[in-house]
């Protein structure tokens, strides 16, 4: 069974929902926005995701009408947004105080974005009941927003904000108020209803795991401007520079001097009388330039012995270990004072693990486990 | 221990110089005026004992709240203070809410500056702002004489002696008491309710009418009573800037006390007037309760 892969962004003849042209925002002498390029594509689960003040609230608020663009335009299914207030787009935002009205019920709240539209009471009653069924919130519809628990009014912030069919809808920061337990619950919970309802997300959050387990597509900000678009897995495993690698999960970053070897590959020289690093890359670098290699933890394995096959092995000493249950990451300091982490997954008992502090051992990885960056 | 105490103090306070007072004019209310000192009878011989006292009770009576019905003097006292007091309420509320709204939109370094402004007044005794406005509101008053010379008018209009003047007296009187609630309860308005609420198709304006108004519910209610209850009381407003014209309760209380010389009479005003107060400071205090259930 042949299963299309949703990947709008990879067919050119795909027109985009939402396309940022040259934007560019400042407040006062900040620039807030810097000639920001990005389409974004319907049905899409789009994240942002960045450090505090890299810019993805602000792009959010530009999309929803609460900040002006300074240069450059949105386009909305074709249409400039310029000039067209908050309440006439057909965008809809999550906030992330959730902005629940406090003197309404969770009813009238659902309610409050549909009686905007003069729509019949009997329809009207139909969709309300039909969020509350969405969002599993039926048994609450009479309780005031102070009622109810933390994640209730979440979903009340999620219904009320689909209530209106937006073409787009904005989250801002959705689980941010939330214990990570019912985050995570409510991450699936998310990814589940924008299948259902087929509505466009973009979801703003500084949490990357979040943003990698429900987006379809996750540009990492930085300083006002979007450093790589890509899907979760390709952030993670070819990120387009240094800043990505280490924004992104945890990373072991050895810099050194470039030089060719074999078809697609380059040794790594990291340290003066050191045997170089190997790895393969689709980058082409100039002979003697500096690179990075970065590798994630989990891409190194740690034994005892000298492995004969990998290509890539070097010998070191546990100085830490964190043992996080499902997973341990050792410290290991190599010679030159460089230390790697490694990480492995525990599928023996603690009382049976193989390696403890001070003990020597060897570290190896393949040619393609790690990514050679330039920047 | 320590508990009883701190809720006996205020409640002694309550008696020495609440209950024990009205109980007081509430006796005198019930005798007859006199020609003497006190001027009413009857008093309590205490050197009679407990026969004195019993003599004394039986010549309490309700002959001046029967008076009351009798002269409609009163009841059109009442009505007419009722009516003030509620007008300069509403017209009190519609000046101080957009100041209170326009304060709490003001940048934050600026409002302890705006606050201290409404406060302000206050340091300057209240009869003397009074005499002011009889300056300002008179016939050569700096109003007349501003209006004739920029030519909108051209004979001075009259203004004291009239009820305009009283409304005036009063909504200025009372005003921070209308603003400073309203403006606490909006400046704990999230702003983010109102972008939701046009995220959500509201323009502007409904947005204000749907959440800003009634999120500052509480605040108009406050402010309201703050103002109502001393306004239907009001007694020096109306007699230096409202003149002969103005029939307010405060006014006959005075005269009956202070030109007729008539303590029962006047206590007994003064016990309907309580009454009347009353009745909205209970609902106040209904609204209040209400309000702090829905919180929880």
């Amino acid at each position: 069974m042949t299963q299309t892969v949703f990947a709008p962004w990879e067919d050119p003849g795909e027109k985009p929902l939402i396309q940022f042209k040259n934007v560019t925002k400042r407040f006062g002498s900040f620039t807030a926005i810097d000639n920001l390029t990005q389409d974004i594509y319907e049905r899409e689960f789009f994240a942002l995701l960045g450090p505090s003040g890299c810019g993805k609230t602000t792009m959010m608020r530009m999309l929803a009408g609460f900040e002006e663009v300074t240069e450059g335009q949105i386009l909305l299914a074709g249409q400039d947004m310029a000039r067209v207030p908050p309440n006439e787009r057909a965008v809809n935002m999550m906030f992330q105080s959730y902005a629940l009205f406090p003197h309404l019920s969770v009813w009238e709240n659902i309610a409050f974005g549909l009686k905007r539209k003069k729509m019949p009471k009997s329809e009207l009653d139909a969709r309300v009941d039909e969020m509350l069924r969405l969002t599993r919130l039926e048994r609450f519809a009479r309780r005031k927003p102070h009622q109810i628990s933390g994640g209730q009014r979440q979903r009340v912030a999620l219904a009320r904000s689909l209530a209106r069919a937006p073409k787009l809808l904005l989250l801002d920061e959705p689980l941010g108020a939330l214990d990570k337990k019912l985050r995570q619950d409510t991450q699936f919970e998310l990814m589940d209803i924008q299948e259902k309802t087929g509505t466009t997300f973009v979801i703003v959050t500084h949490d990357q795991e979040e943003s990698m387990t429900v987006a379809s597509r996750v540009a990492v900000m930085d300083e006002g401007q979007i450093i790589q678009v890509a899907t979760p897995d390709k952030i993670y495993e070819e990120p387009a520079s240094l800043y990505v690698a280490d924004f992104i999960g945890d990373v072991n970053i050895i810099e050194g001097i470039a030089t060719k070897s074999g078809e697609d590959g380059y040794k790594i020289n990291w340290s003066e009388g050191k045997e170089p690093f190997q790895a393969k890359t689709p980058r082409t670098l100039s002979e003697g330039q500096k690179a990075y290699i970065a590798i994630r933890p989990e891409k190194i394995a740690v034994s005892q012995d000298k492995p004969d096959s990998a290509l890539n092995s070097i010998k070191g000493k546990i100085v830490d270990i964190a043992y996080l249950g499902n997973m341990s990451t050792y410290h290991v300091e190599i010679p030159g004072g460089l230390t790697i982490k490694a990480q492995t997954a525990n599928t023996r008992r603690l009382s049976r693990r193989s390696f403890t502090w001070e003990d020597e051992v060897w570290l190896s990885w393949t040619l393609t486990a790690g990514s050679v960056l330039e920047r | 221990m320590r508990r009883f105490f701190l809720i006996f103090i205020p409640y002694i306070w309550l008696l020495a110089l609440f209950l024990v007072p009205f109980l007081i004019v509430f006796k005198i209310s019930l005798s007859d005026i006199a020609l003497a000192i006190p001027p009413y009878v009857p008093v309590i011989e205490w050197s009679d004992g407990w026969a004195g006292f019993k003599n004394f009770l039986s010549q309490l009576d309700l002959e001046n709240f029967v008076w009351l019905t009798q002269d409609d003097l009163y009841w059109k006292a009442y009505l007419s203070s009722l009516k003030i007091a509620a007008v300069s309420t509403v017209l009190t509320l519609m000046v101080g809410y957009p100041i209170a709204y326009s304060m709490a939109q003001a940048p934050n370094e600026w409002r302890p500056t705006l606050m201290m402004l409404v406060i302000l007044p206050f340091w300057t005794s209240f009869l003397i702002r009074v005499y002011s406005w009889m300056g300002i509101l008179g016939k050569e008053g700096f109003l007349n004489q501003f209006l004739l010379w920029t030519g909108m008018i051209s004979e001075p209009l009259q203004i004291m002696n009239t009820p305009t003047a009283v409304y005036i007296g009063i909504v200025y009187t009372y005003l921070p008491f209308m603003i400073l609630p309203i403006y606490s309860a909006l400046e704990k308005l999230d702003a983010s309710l109102l972008e939701a609420a046009e995220d959500l198709g509201c323009s502007r304006l409904s947005a204000f009418w749907l959440v800003t108004i009634p999120l500052s519910k509480n605040g108009i209610i406050a402010g309201s009573f703050l103002v109502f209850i001393p306004a239907l009381g009001e007694f020096v407003i109306p007699s230096l800037l409202g003149g002969s014209g103005t029939l307010m309760i405060g006014k006959v209380l005075w005269e009956e006390f202070f030109s007729n010389r008539d303590w029962p009479v006047a206590s007994a005003v003064a016990v309907v007037l309580l009454l009347l107060l009353i009745i909205p400071i209970i609902l106040f205090q209904k609204n209040e309760q209400k309000s702090r259930e829905m919180d929880q």
